[in-house]
């Protein structure tokens, strides 16, 4: 069977190529040019899917993107996508595809059954029952639910295109490539602005593809291709085919997707499968068109029923009829212009059937004025039933039939900032309101101008209004000019299965329940009865629901209003939004200095917000990470070791009120600090909890250095801003993020002096360079550094730092010069060991519930002078007798573990929340002691040393008796930060 | 959204940070014998309203600006962009 | 009438006559004892537990617009009790429990279904707080589980654990967690308090309150004034601007969060997995779509609807774990407004204004409160003292700094 329902000659497909493809594994051919629906229809194959609640048989209803019924599982293996509408995926050679959503074949798909149960099935029923037994719900009915429901399948293989992200300005950006569009960009483009033209088809000009009228001397389609092949030559013209415009955000930015590949087997080396613009533009003119919309009877969804108008793009565009025999039932004048075309093909006209007494006649086929009132075919059309006006009844045997219930302005755009559309009575159709989003004109029919002159004349005049254009505006062609004749009909009286939601399986007979039952809000009934939540979002199905609903409840159809339209205009891809922030590289990776380096010493990395650290540095022989943390640890305490500390936030500080300045953002003082000292800062926020710690090193009466946490660089330069600008604004200081500029490296240990006397141009002995100084300094005989001899690990210790493009030799130099004393590098695993062995707080503990008084560190907070956070720190509830207060942790049984996250809990008594008293924030093993420690936060902690609890952690199962003890398990009188 | 920088133009609003009502300028006096109910005011309190509002923006990915931006909550609409330490100033803060 | 499958067959069997509105239409009565101003779920909730465990009598629900029409009706289903903090994991377990037997107790199938939680853990610090919040949890006497990657990966085989760039290191698990039908939530509610005699009156805006001498009398509104002896607040995003008009000021900004549901998918996701190094949760409805969300938008907004950059921020969350939803496509993008308060955590809780009673301050974690919320709300409007679940959810907790800060981010509404 070849294409036995392929027209003779005319359409824009070009036969002289010939695709092959599958569909459920059957072979068929069709031309460049085609649709996959198109080309099916044209081998005679018109069912392609089932639905969602009935898994009744179903065809395309549309030739576009509003498509509810065709849509197939398309390609195969990783690249399967679900859902996909035959009736706008363009054909190509070996295109491989597959219905869904079915139990069996697509013939005889199980599911069926369903539609037998109909009766039972209607909206809502499943709000009314499944309720007993309670546990029944997750055990039988919902998992039978499920399966049944969904349509297409993922393969669950990683999606293995790229996408990718891109940005777009323009004067005037032209959603629709129809004659409004065209006209409208045609008169911007010869003006000279920036002009971007998008189209969600693969061929631009809209329904002059799919009209036989012409326009001036060519037809509508030549015409098209005339203009577009001026407009691709204008340089101030970006024609966009493949793009659907999805959404209009605020202050007139687009989103826009570009279907790069989509219409290829694979993309081609290096392309993406699609791109996501946003488009940034001054104005906009939407040129949406219209969409068709059908009319609801007695089994009106059956393979072979359509919209007119898409019968009529099949025979026109695609050179394809549905089946040889065609009836059309129409309201309006455009269901005749259908019947002309195909007839004037060769197609037989079964009969027009028209609701109006007024019908054009016509003398090659029957009109005839009545309603389709049912069909017969099981996965196909057979059969029209007519009613007569007269009352007669009469059979049309058919295999397609086309229905016009008029055309709907395609609006969305209008209304995603929130504007609600406006009825227009001659068009029985929603149009565009006033409420419109800022710089956007409306033309064409998505305005309802539908005739092909009003369209090109208001594409003009809204290019020309939007950019307020004083030029000449291009000749426009003769174009019809007719006017719309429309008689509203939305439904056969009586009728009760009568689809409204293809897709969905909402019939009229579950409109007229869901009002019976009191969902009369247009959202009520949307929710209840699930019409118009399909993949189309009701484009095919709305419109006939709120007749029914207006009539049901005695209103009018715009007192009973529209649902809201949101974004994204047709169903669109996560992966292009998601772009190239996939796997790897989904949040760059911030590089230490010494990255390169810690590499080659095989150092196990772990990610600290997006920096890449140095974790450990494993060594031959070691097995597990603990030897390895172990040994950097005694290697540090015993001699010396060496830790890039690059990535805590450092802050330059300058201007003569820096001191002042640094007074306000720490809850301690800073005025009197002396040049050359570093000092402890610990930050409140304005509520008076503990924000983030670190130093303030004073350089020079009017320049201190600033550290932050790691996690907090971003944050706590901020709010220094924040303080700078926002409160004190006339405070001589400037401030500048430095955490980049330089590389930082921690030396520790007994033996970190000599090492760094090795390097540094300095006397850094004890007396000339003692505990909490800091220096601008040379290293290596003439390289400027700074020089803080600050802490983190208890031991004798310093911080260097060089402009990072020294970083790497800098690490290089102090494991050189630290050789002779078995200098030991040491990541982020030892240092925090080291840190909870000394009882240093680290984020676990500054967890942004703390207080300074929760920190032990109550007394810091200076009442004599204005800081952030001072006053709300003194709040009662901050202050209580009983409030947490950091401890140390220790097990009774030195070879049991104190597991952060674990509760502390009285020796006897209940283990429940009401007695539940503090928790471990942070948790080791002490290579030192030779047993596990923790820190934490106890009620009244710092009266309680000494006294023994149970450490409770039901989660992992863990209980162990713990003895309350100084968080300073070493070094407590700190002789060794001085040595 | 774009936001019309006072100095730089338009800058996409995804380069910005967003703090909240620009009434957090209006830090209270510490000394005062009111200072804890004022600042309680100050940190918890907002006015929040459908319609205009002045808030504070930080140009994060930027010259690192704080900006005062009188923002419609309702429409979005952007009607005026300040450079914080203007309005700071103009609202008697200074040292 | 009682819902049951037999009069759903009964009804089948003869052309579905039998079925009535499930709420009544009623005008509006010139005073009622109990005004709920807010017809969402919490409203609803709370006119329905007056009316069954507080026996309260002459109730009205008043809504500007349809019921439901809020957050609501515009939420991502999630259901949970995995807190932290002694003010809040009482009550959302108790909620829970409330969910647990609420389709039987309201007579309505909201599809409740306990498809579990799951909350991915990335680095050793997180697992430290998630092993501490578990703790909290069972301590409350919640369920929670701490999963081994190995695990999640059993029941999300197509998770990436391959190619992350931030690994999966395991993650903490609330089986009891899940999803519910959310708009049938408001209809159960609603349904069940019209049943017991309360008035569901809709398409009735509440534009001033009445207040003499310190006594609120009643609501002015697009219908007239209804006298009321107490006025309970429960508006959500739109608690500043209803309090505005007894000029109170909040400790509450309103921010929209947006959500997404991706087309009907044969079913890919047993659960609801939250992603704990992006903005991205995601489960999967009954009827197949994925229903994902992330981050609040950040700016102050009444507008229901957002921005791109959090559409994309969610949607690279989302392909960051499951690079297999590349191919299924978004269908709809929404946006609703939250009421962000000051420490994360609700109010329930008198006004300083007598018989002016305010819940409120959800942020986007409203929903799967709703049957607590509107329990406790009933009984503080019943009996003038603060259920034991909710005793913290003062407003004057901020002025004593008695904040409830699960995520620790301090008076910055749009940080929680």
């Amino acid at each position: 069977m070849t294409q036995k329902n392929r027209i003779e000659s005319g359409g824009q497909i070009d036969r002289s190529q010939t695709h092959s493809f599958t569909f459920d594994g059957k072979s068929y051919q069709g031309h460049p040019g085609d649709t996959l629906a198109s080309a099916l229809l044209a081998n005679g194959v018109r069912l392609m899917g089932r639905s969602f609640k009935y898994h009744r048989p179903r065809g395309p209803l549309t030739a576009g993107s509003e498509e509810p019924n065709a849509l197939v599982e398309l390609r195969d293996g990783a690249r399967q996508e679900p859902n996909t509408r035959a009736t706008t995926t363009e054909l190509f050679d070996g295109l491989v595809a597959k219905s869904q959503n079915r139990l069996g074949s697509l013939k005889f798909d199980l599911l069926s059954i369903n539609d037998r149960l109909s009766n039972f099935l209607t909206a809502g029923f499943y709000y009314k029952t499944f309720m007993w037994p309670a546990a029944f719900w997750e055990k039988l009915y919902e998992p039978v639910i499920r399966h049944a429901a969904g349509l297409g399948s993922l393969s669950l293989k990683d999606d293995p295109d790229v996408y990718d992200k891109g940005f777009l300005h323009c004067d005037l950006l032209i959603i629709g490539a129809g004659p409004a569009g065209l006209a409208a960009a045609l008169t911007a483009g010869r003006a000279g602005c920036d002009v971007i033209l998008a189209d969600e088809d693969f061929r631009m000009g809209g329904r002059l593809n799919s009209e036989t009228f012409s326009l001036g001397d060519a037809s509508g389609a030549d015409w098209a291709k005339a203009v577009v092949a001026e407009l691709e030559s204008l340089p101030n013209v970006r024609v966009m085919a493949r793009t659907t415009v999805i959404g209009a955000f605020d202050h007139g930015i687009y989103g826009a997707v570009e279907r790069v590949s989509d219409h290829m087997h694979t993309p081609d080396t290096g392309k993406p499968r699609q791109i996501l613009w946003r488009i940034y533009t001054k104005r906009t003119v939407l040129a949406a068109g219209a969409t068709e919309r059908p009319i609801a009877f007695e089994n009106n969804d059956r393979p072979g029923i359509m919209l007119a108008s898409a019968l009529r793009s099949y025979a026109n565009r695609f050179s394809v009829t549905a089946d040889n025999c065609v009836a059309i039932f129409t309201n309006n004048d455009d269901g005749h212009r259908t019947a002309a075309d195909l007839h004037a093909k060769g197609i037989k006209i079964a009969a027009v059937v028209d609701v109006r007494s007024d019908a054009p006649r016509n003398y090659d086929y029957e009109v005839l004025e009545g309603q389709v009132v049912d069909t017969k075919g099981r996965l196909g059309l057979t059969f029209a039933e007519v009613k007569l006006a007269n009352g007669t009844m009469r059979t049309l045997e058919c295999g397609a039939l086309g229905l016009s219930g008029g055309w709907n302005p395609n609006v969305h755009l209008t209304c995603h900032q929130r504007g609600r559309p406006i009825w227009n009575e001659a068009l029985s159709a929603f149009v565009p309101g006033d409420h419109l989003p800022a710089g956007m004109t409306v033309a064409g029919a998505a305005s309802g101008e539908m005739s092909t002159a009003g369209a090109l004349q208001s594409g003009v005049q809204a290019a020309q209004d939007a950019l307020d254009l004083n030029d000449e505006a291009p000749a426009l062609p003769q174009a019809e000019d007719a006017p719309v004749n429309l008689k509203p009909f939305w439904y056969v009286e009586g009728c009760s299965r009568a689809w409204l939601d293809q897709q969905n399986d909402v019939t009229v007979k579950d409109v007229k329940l869901s009002h019976q039952e009191g969902f009369r809000s247009v959202e009520h009934l949307k929710r209840y009865t699930t019409l118009g939540m399909a993949t189309d979002q009701g484009k095919t199905s709305n419109m006939g629901g709120l007749a029914i609903m207006a009539e049901l409840a005695g209103k009018t159809i715009p007192e009973v209003g529209t649902t809201i339209f949101r974004p994204p205009y047709t169903p669109t891809a996560i992966g292009v939004f998601g772009g190239r922030h996939r796997g790897q590289d989904f949040h760059p990776k911030r590089l230490t200095p010494s990255h390169r380096w810690a590499e080659e010493q095989g150092a196990v990395f772990v990610e600290v917000g997006n920096w890449m650290r140095a974790q450990w540095f494993p060594r031959a022989g070691e097995t597990t990470w603990r030897e390895s943390v172990d040994r950097e640890v005694l290697a540090t305490r015993g001699s010396v070791g060496v830790c890039d500390v690059t990535t805590l936030g450092k802050v330059d500080v300058q201007g003569t009120d820096a001191a002042e300045f640094l007074n306000k953002i720490y809850c301690n003082g800073f005025a009197k600090l002396d040049v050359g000292k570093t000092r402890y800062g610990l930050m409140l926020r304005e509520d008076g909890i503990a924000k983030d710690d670190g130093t303030a090193a004073r350089l020079a009466e009017d320049h201190f250095v600033v550290t932050t946490t790691t996690a907090n660089a971003l944050p706590v330069y901020r709010h220094m801003e924040f303080v700078r600008q926002c409160l004190f604004p006339d405070m001589d200081v400037q401030l500048i993020s430095t955490t980049e500029a330089w590389a930082q490296y921690a030396v520790a240990g007994p033996n970190s002096r000599k090492v760094l006397e090795k390097i540094v141009d300095q006397d850094i002995s004890n007396e000339a360079f003692p505990f909490m100084a800091c220096a601008n300094i040379t290293v290596c005989g003439g390289l400027r550094a700074r020089l803080f001899r600050i802490s983190f690990s208890g031991e004798l210790a310093y911080e260097i730092a060089v402009p990072t493009a020294y970083g790497d030799a800098l690490i290089r130099k102090i494991m050189e010069a630290g050789a002779e004393y078995d200098i030991t590098p040491y990541g982020t695993e030892a240092l925090g060991v080291m840190r909870i062995e000394k009882g240093h707080a680290a984020g676990n503990e500054l967890n942004g519930t703390t207080t300074a008084q929760n920190l032990g560190m109550g007394r810091m907070v200076s009442k004599k002078k204005d800081s952030i956070g001072s006053i709300l720190s003194e709040r009662e509830g901050l202050n209580r007798d009983d409030d947490l207060r950091q401890v140390g942790i220790k097990p009774v049984d030195a070879g049991a573990s104190v597991p952060a996250g674990a509760h502390l809990m009285s020796l006897t008594g209940p283990i429940d929340a009401t007695h539940d008293q503090g928790y471990v924030t942070s948790a080791c093993y002490s290579p030192c002691l030779g047993h596990a420690i923790a820190l934490g936060f106890l009620k009244d902690g710092s009266q309680r040393l000494g006294e023994r609890m149970r450490l409770v952690s039901p989660l992992t199962k863990v209980e162990t008796e713990v003895e309350i003890v100084s968080p300073h398990f070493i070094d407590p009188e700190g002789g060794r930060l001085r040595a | 959204m774009i936001i019309e920088h006072p100095l730089l133009g338009p800058r996409d609003a995804a380069e910005f940070t967003y703090l909240g009502d620009a009434r957090l300028i209006d830090r209270p006096d510490w000394q005062s014998e009111t200072a804890a109910k004022d600042f309680f005011e100050y940190g918890y309190l907002r006015d929040n309203p459908a319609g205009w509002h002045q808030e504070l923006w930080f140009h994060e990915a930027g010259d690192r600006s704080w900006l005062v931006i009188t923002r419609n909550t309702i429409t979005h609409e952007i009607s005026k962009v300040e450079l914080a330490r203007d309005v700071a100033r103009s609202r008697g803060r200074s040292k | 009438m009682r819902y049951s499958g037999f009069k759903v067959l009964k009804e089948a069997l003869t052309g579905h006559k039998g079925w009535t509105p499930a709420w009544r239409d009623p005008e509006p009565q010139a005073h009622y004892d109990i005004v709920i101003i807010g017809g969402g779920g919490h409203g609803l909730a709370t006119a329905y537990y007056l009316a069954k465990e507080f026996q309260q009598k002459r109730i009205a629900v008043l809504e500007k617009g349809w019921i439901g029409g809020g957050n609501v009706g515009r939420n991502t289903t999630i259901i949970r009790s995995n807190y932290l903090l002694d003010g809040n994991e009482p009550f959302y377990e108790f909620s829970l429990k409330l969910w647990e037997g609420l389709e039987q107790d309201f007579n309505y199938n909201a599809m409740i279904s306990q498809r579990g939680i799951l909350n991915l853990i990335h680095s050793d610090a997180q697992r430290d707080a998630f092993v501490r919040r578990g703790n909290a949890m069972l301590l409350n006497g919640a369920d929670a589980e701490l999963l081994t990657t190995a695990q999640i990966k059993e029941r999300y085989p197509f998770l990436n654990t391959e190619d992350a760039r931030f690994p999966i290191k395991g993650g903490l698990a609330q089986h009891r967690g899940g999803t519910v039908r959310h708009d049938a939530v408001a209809w159960g509610y609603a349904r069940g308090a019209d049943s017991r005699g309360v008035d569901i009156i809709q398409n009735c805006e509440v534009t001033g309150f009445r207040i003499e001498n310190g006594k609120c009398l009643g609501v002015e509104t697009s219908r007239g004034f209804i006298g009321a002896g107490k006025v309970g607040c429960a508006v959500a995003g739109s608690s500043g601007r209803l309090m505005a008009k007894a000029e109170m000021r909040l400790p509450i900004e309103s921010h929209v969060l947006q959500a997404f549901v991706s087309e009907g998918l044969k079913p890919v996701l047993p659960g609801v997995i939250t992603f704990g190094a992006g903005h991205f949760y995601c489960s999967q409805s009954d009827k197949g779509g994925l229903v994902f969300g992330g981050d609040i938008d950040g700016y102050n907004s009444y507008a229901q609807r957002g921005n791109l950059p959090v559409v994309e921020d969610v949607c690279e969350g989302g392909m960051a774990i499951f690079p297999a939803f590349g191919r299924a496509r978004l269908l709809r993008m929404w946006g609703g407004i939250m009421d962000m308060s000051m420490d994360g955590s609700p109010i329930i809780d008198k006004t300083h204004i007598d018989g002016l009673y305010f819940n409120g301050g959800w942020c986007y974690g409203g929903f799967k409160a709703t049957p607590a919320s509107g329990f406790c709300f009933a009984h503080l409007l019943a009996r003038d003292t603060p259920h034991p679940t909710a005793t913290a959810y003062r407003f004057d907790r901020f002025e004593k700094g008695l904040m409830i800060d699960e995520k620790g981010m301090g008076n910055q509404p749009n940080l929680h």
